[in-house]
């Protein structure tokens, strides 16, 4: 009789949580792979403008950054709020990018050289004097192989 | 009353199945890359050297000035109205005799452009332009080169000239890779990206 009585009130049955460890390993490595390691933090203001005619920059270790923007709230009273260029992790000159330039090239493999390229990361909100005079530096030391980094997008969400 | 427990779910499959999973998203994310207007800046020039001539008619002046305000062979223009007025300057093909232009499609008109490869966009700005705009401007500019681009590369390949780089880059094209790089060289004859830009002004 009692052998066909369902049993009611037992105890839930344990959850096994042998693959606990599998489901959080899965996690990290999803995580690991799908970061982007910021190679600088960022002391200025840095919305890029859109536009859609844009090349996708392959072989990271082959491009040097340039950022240019307004100094960041934090560093406001230090740096004023005029646009501030930025080379690595400090504020910087235009003078600077020279050194920047032939710094990041000695530390490149020599046939690497020729393929290097310079991404410029500038905020939409500066004036395009700042732009010239890094232009202008980078055509001395030949550097020419330039990319305004934008975002996707319609170029007509520039002026909103 | 036997009260047994309920039987343990198996979990030894369940690595295989998490496995399974970070394989697949290890497969399809892709880590982000940046992306951009890709610019070649003109070679340092010593100061003894004369600037080619070049007749006005070939001159096609975009000027933005320091209130960005959008002006085209000196009268103002919308942004939207840009791509389509370079392309009538690019294709226009005016020119006879030597500088005749057998596959432009423009109207031919003799007092703006002979020749796509005489052509000559020339891009000033102040100092004062807001960089935003002068990006709007230059991804406009570049539109107008990549769109007749790849009508003369859909007309001579039967497809795109978007295509055929993107094809260079692929490393599973079936074709022949220094054919194609001959084909965009020839289509980048035909239609040279001849974009000028001056100093900035004060």
């Amino acid at each position: 009789m009692s052998k066909f009585k369902k049993k009611k009130s037992g105890e839930l049955p344990a959850i096994s949580t042998a693959s606990l460890p599998d489901i959080v390993f899965m996690l990290l490595f999803f995580f690991m792979v799908a970061t982007v390691m910021r190679q600088n933090t960022l002391m200025i203001e840095n919305k890029l403008p859109y536009a859609d005619q844009i090349e996708k920059l392959d072989k990271k270790n082959l491009v040097m950054y340039i950022y240019a923007g307004k100094p960041s709230s934090r560093y406001r009273t230090s740096a004023g709020s005029q646009p501030r260029i930025q080379l690595n992790d400090k504020f910087a000159a235009v003078e600077d990018i020279k050194a920047f330039i032939l710094a990041e090239r000695a530390s490149k493999r020599e046939e690497e050289v020729p393929y290097l390229t310079t991404a410029l990361k500038v905020d939409g909100d500066t004036n395009m004097g700042l732009v010239g005079d890094i232009k202008k530096e980078l055509r001395d030391v030949e550097a020419l192989k330039i990319n305004y980094t934008t975002r996707q997008g319609d170029a007509a969400q520039n002026f909103q | 009353m036997a009260r047994r427990a309920a039987p343990e779910v198996n979990a030894g499959s369940m690595a295989d199945i998490a496995f399974l999973l970070l394989i697949f998203f290890l497969v399809t994310t892709t880590i982000e890359t940046d992306s951009g207007i890709s610019r070649k800046l003109p070679p340092p020039q010593e100061d003894n050297v004369e600037p080619p001539i070049l007749k006005q008619k070939n001159i096609f002046v975009v000027e933005v000035n320091k209130n960005n305000d959008l002006l085209v062979e000196e009268a103002p223009m919308e942004l939207g109205e840009l791509r389509e007025a370079a392309m009538k300057f690019l294709d226009n093909g005016g020119g006879t005799g030597e500088d005749k232009c057998d596959y432009c499609q423009g109207d031919r008109d003799p007092s703006s452009s002979d020749n796509p490869t005489k052509a000559v966009i020339s891009l000033r700005n102040n100092r004062e332009t807001n960089y935003a705009t002068y990006i709007a401007v230059q991804n406009e500019l570049v539109a107008a080169y990549t769109t007749l681009r790849n009508r003369e590369a859909q007309r001579l390949f039967g497809k795109s000239f978007e295509q055929m780089e993107k094809d260079l880059k692929d490393v599973n094209y079936p074709g022949n890779k220094e054919a194609l790089k001959e084909d965009i060289k020839k289509i980048q004859f035909l239609f040279p990206e001849k974009l000028s830009e001056a100093e900035p002004r004060k």
